[in-house]
């Protein structure tokens, strides 16, 4: 029973990690350009598919480096080409764009590397398990949690330490503002997606290890990633952190006694939070609101 | 040189209006008589009506509340489940089906409404879609009773019995297509008077200034929530009338996507326009059965679509270049 619940908690700290990474990319943007990126989850599978195809020449590691920046290259060519026109319009119509992207994006995917699952090679070293009698913690597991973690903290670090990062938090208070004060919000705002779509390029790479790749490998962590934003609190990263992992560990832990339920106590919090506290667990009162 | 009178303009355009009107419903009654020349067929038109009353009913409160829900298949979804459960479970009724569809997606929604009506924007859109997604999960995973994946299947609609007469629309066709047509046209009646009434004309004024709606001492949560809750149950209905039409309900009727199709129907025909959303879904399910019957690839002829309304037609094939009516 004790290995059981250890087995869930790491399930659910690992499936929370994913989230965490999904949902800071997707806050990022909603907070700064009130954009919800629907698409977010197919620029994971872009990142993964880059990962795939980069990794016979590049290495597993070189991969992992190359295709989050890929990914966020190509999330910046949206940006300036498209979804930038579309800004000081009714919210209504980005949620559409970022919807029709997202159709085609994963329908690309599928043209391009076919509607199969894909496995992702992974270097020995990570397949091995720790010990024999925790076979469930593999080396990539721990890597998998690490990786996250550094990726969390140089975030936070980015965010709270330099200029760029500050006019992002600015900029998430009052953009108008910002925009006088002589920033140049328009590449601040391309910017701010480029780095929520490099945030979805490595959960994506990290994820094609852990379950392999397919064209809507993003779509489960979509919808969970929202949850984790309303939950957290819109307008608090660190807020939209805990909620990933809260949701991640309450349904891994759900799994244990009664696994058909685990993606509804996902819900169920979400109403929960909406009841007592609409602002989410860390929001900002009056954001977005 | 007399100077034009402005009273005149407002004539105008009620007569644009009424000329939309007998057009539409000369088109919708003759239906079965055309359109098998133009190479449909009748369901294609019962399947524009329904998703026409769908988005017809988000409308409501996407264009004249100006509020955005993203998970209006979740109401849909529950109205098809609820007619559809009724029918293979409790009484072999279509009435009684259709009330129960209505009932469950009504109330659903309007309980969630109250939970959200504080909340506006992206953030009022996230948590409709984040909501919607928990029935789809629903349906998904409790399989014993919902047919999960596989849909609910094993229910027939059944012919309704007035007095002495009965009318049989088991076969489908055109009787099934007149029926559908009259519940139509009860519900467009009936969301058309809620639209004239005080309180429609108050949802305008929300839509339009909401801080001046609330200076003036407008309940401006009440009145939002009233339009989600009316909205959810418009909804729910055409989600009763789709699983009567395929007597068959499956998730897909309660995923996000179809909440985005029925935004997309209500974009192109113009938000701010009544009849709009019913000339965007016969646009939007015309094009898309042509195109998944043409190739593998809709997905991505779908999204363009979206794209493409964006960026170059968002005012939608009735929207005027006109601003919005001030008041």
């Amino acid at each position: 029973m004790t290995q059981l619940i250890l087995f869930n908690v790491t399930n659910g700290l690992i499936i929370g990690a994913f989230y965490v990474l999904m949902a800071l990319g997707l806050a990022l943007i909603l907070n700064l350009s009130n954009v919800i990126n629907f698409a977010h989850g197919n620029f994971l599978a872009l990142g993964g598919y880059l990962a795939f195809t980069l990794s016979p020449t590049l290495g597993y590691w070189g991969a992992l480096l190359v295709s989050p920046l890929l990914t966020a290259a190509i999330g910046v060519l949206v940006e300036r080409l498209m979804i930038r026109r579309i800004y000081n319009r009714d919210p209504v119509y980005s949620l559409l764009f970022t919807f029709g992207l997202a159709f085609v994006m994963q329908d690309t995917a599928r043209y391009i590397w076919g509607p199969n699952g894909l496995p992702m090679g992974l270097p020995d070293v990570l397949a091995q398990p720790i010990t024999a009698s925790l076979f469930f913690i593999t080396w990539y597991r721990v890597f998998m949690v690490t990786v996250v973690i550094v990726a969390v903290i140089g975030l936070f670090t980015f965010l709270r330490r330099s200029r760029v990062g500050l006019r992002i938090r600015a900029g998430t208070l009052d953009l108008e503002t910002v925009a006088t004060l002589g920033v140049n919000v328009r590449n601040l705002r391309t910017f701010n997606f480029g780095l929520g779509c490099l945030l979805a390029g490595l959960s994506g790479v990290l994820a094609a290890g852990q379950i392999g790749l397919n064209p809507n490998m993003g779509d489960d962590l979509l919808l969970p990633s929202f949850i984790a934003i309303i939950v957290g609190g819109v307008g608090s990263l660190i807020g939209t952190l805990f909620g990933g992992l809260l949701i991640g560990v309450a349904a891994a832990l759900t799994t244990v006694v009664y696994p058909s339920a685990s993606e509804a106590v996902i819900y169920g919090i979400m109403m929960a939070v909406l009841l007592i506290r609409p602002r989410g667990l860390m929001g900002e009162e009056g954001m977005l609101s | 040189m007399s100077i034009a009178i402005p009273a005149a303009e407002p004539r105008r355009f009620v007569g644009r209006d009424q000329l939309v009107l007998v057009v539409i419903w000369l088109l919708l009654i003759t239906v079965p008589l055309w359109l098998p020349l133009l190479g449909g067929y009748t369901a294609l038109a019962a399947r524009v009506l329904v998703f026409g009353l769908a988005a017809m009913a988000l409308n409501l409160l996407l264009g004249f509340t100006g509020v955005l829900s993203f998970g209006h298949a979740a109401y849909f979804g529950l109205g098809a489940y609820g007619a559809g459960l009724t029918l293979r479970y409790l009484v072999h009724s279509t009435p009684l089906a259709m009330l129960a569809g209505t009932l469950l997606g009504g109330v659903a929604g309007t309980l969630f409404g109250l939970l959200i009506v504080r909340r506006r924007g992206v953030y009022f859109a996230m948590c409709t879609i984040a909501f919607g997604q928990l029935w789809y999960y629903l349906a998904y995973s409790w399989n014993s009773f919902t047919g999960g994946f596989d849909g609910l299947r094993d229910f027939q609609r059944a012919p309704i019995g007035l007095g002495p007469l009965t009318l049989d629309i088991t076969t489908g066709g055109a009787p099934f297509y007149f029926f559908l047509l009259a519940i139509f046209a009860v519900a467009a009646a009936l969301m058309g008077l809620v639209l004239r009434s005080p309180f429609g004309r108050t949802l305008l004024a929300i839509r339009e200034n909401e801080r001046r709606a609330r200076f003036l001492g407008i309940p401006v949560e009440r009145h939002i929530w009233l339009s989600f809750s009316i909205s959810c149950f418009f909804t729910a209905l055409a989600g009763a009338l789709y699983a009567l039409l395929n007597n068959f309900a499956d998730p897909m009727t309660l995923h996000y996507s179809l909440s985005g199709y029925f935004v997309v129907m209500t974009v192109i025909g113009g938000m701010r326009t009544f009849w709009g959303p019913l000339v965007g879904a016969a646009v939007f399910v015309m094009l898309q059965d042509y195109i998944s019957s043409m190739t593998v690839n809709w997905m991505s002829f779908i999204g363009l679509i979206f794209m493409f309304v964006v960026l170059f037609f968002p005012r939608g094939l009735l929207g005027t270049k006109r601003k919005p009516a001030q008041g």
